[in-house]
């Protein structure tokens, strides 16, 4: 067999609608047969953040950061027409309707289809998570630097940054 | 056409219904036929690109009212 293409997606933004495409194309290039890594940065560190319990963290500033950016994909929000959760709501119900997915629904899609998730250890401190898989669900798979990143772009035929 | 397998997409959006193709394709046998009902008109480019990169044969595309059916034949693994 032919070797297997790559895509690999590095993650920045934690909007609702950005980190919906992101998982969307993560699905269909595994469906097309292609090698997937997604690195989640920044923002994007939110979407794969545990929902549940507090986040640990050292220091006051970090411990801040964390009160005010708890992240989990279960809140995460939309860019535009946020307008306080009523906006957000509203598309989480209009997808449901409309049988999509929803991020977590697209997240274990991802895992069980081979995606490999991968959260960047230097933003996390940037972001006040401590840099430990215990941080993260735990569909993510290691947790690398932009080493790691562009050595796996270099052998990608795309590479995203959304 | 006449197909061994048949794939409901009725009122899924994609990119789910790729995800599915490339679930389903699995359970057939080499030169076996998928029949896939869908009405997400992307599916009419989606699925001749997904063949494109899997080297599964598109046999045809039908449309019927709203309602549209692709056929893949499957290609050897």
């Amino acid at each position: 067999m032919a070797k297997k293409e790559k895509l690999t997606i590095a993650v920045l933004s934690g909007d609702l609608e950005r980190a919906l495409a992101a998982f969307m194309l993560a699905v269909t290039g595994a469906s097309m047969d292609m090698e997937v890594s997604m690195f989640f940065t920044f923002w994007g560190l939110n979407i794969v953040k545990k929902n549940e319990g507090t986040m640990k963290s050292k220091g006051l500033m970090k411990k801040m950061l964390n009160m005010m950016n708890r992240g989990g994909s279960k809140r995460l929000k939309l860019s535009r027409f946020n307008m306080l959760g009523l906006g957000t709501w509203m598309m989480k119900d209009l997808m449901k309707q409309a049988n999509m997915p929803s991020i977590d629904e697209y997240i274990a899609m991802a895992k069980d289809m081979g995606v490999e998730l991968i959260a960047c250890t230097t933003t996390c401190g940037v972001m006040g998570i401590s840099p430990e898989k215990d941080s993260f669900r735990s569909e993510v798979g290691s947790l690398a630097g932009a080493a790691y990143f562009l050595s796996e772009a270099r052998k990608s035929g795309v590479t995203l940054f959304i | 056409m006449k197909a061994d397998q048949t794939l409901d997409c009725i009122g899924l959006y994609c990119p789910i219904p790729i995800v599915k193709i490339a679930t389903k394709i699995k359970d057939l046998k080499t030169g076996e036929i998928l029949e896939v009902v869908g009405d997400d008109k992307g599916i009419k480019l989606d699925v001749p690109a997904w063949c494109q990169a899997t080297g599964h044969e598109l046999l045809g595309i039908e449309e019927q009212g709203g309602e549209i059916k692709v056929y893949v034949k499957k290609a050897p693994n």
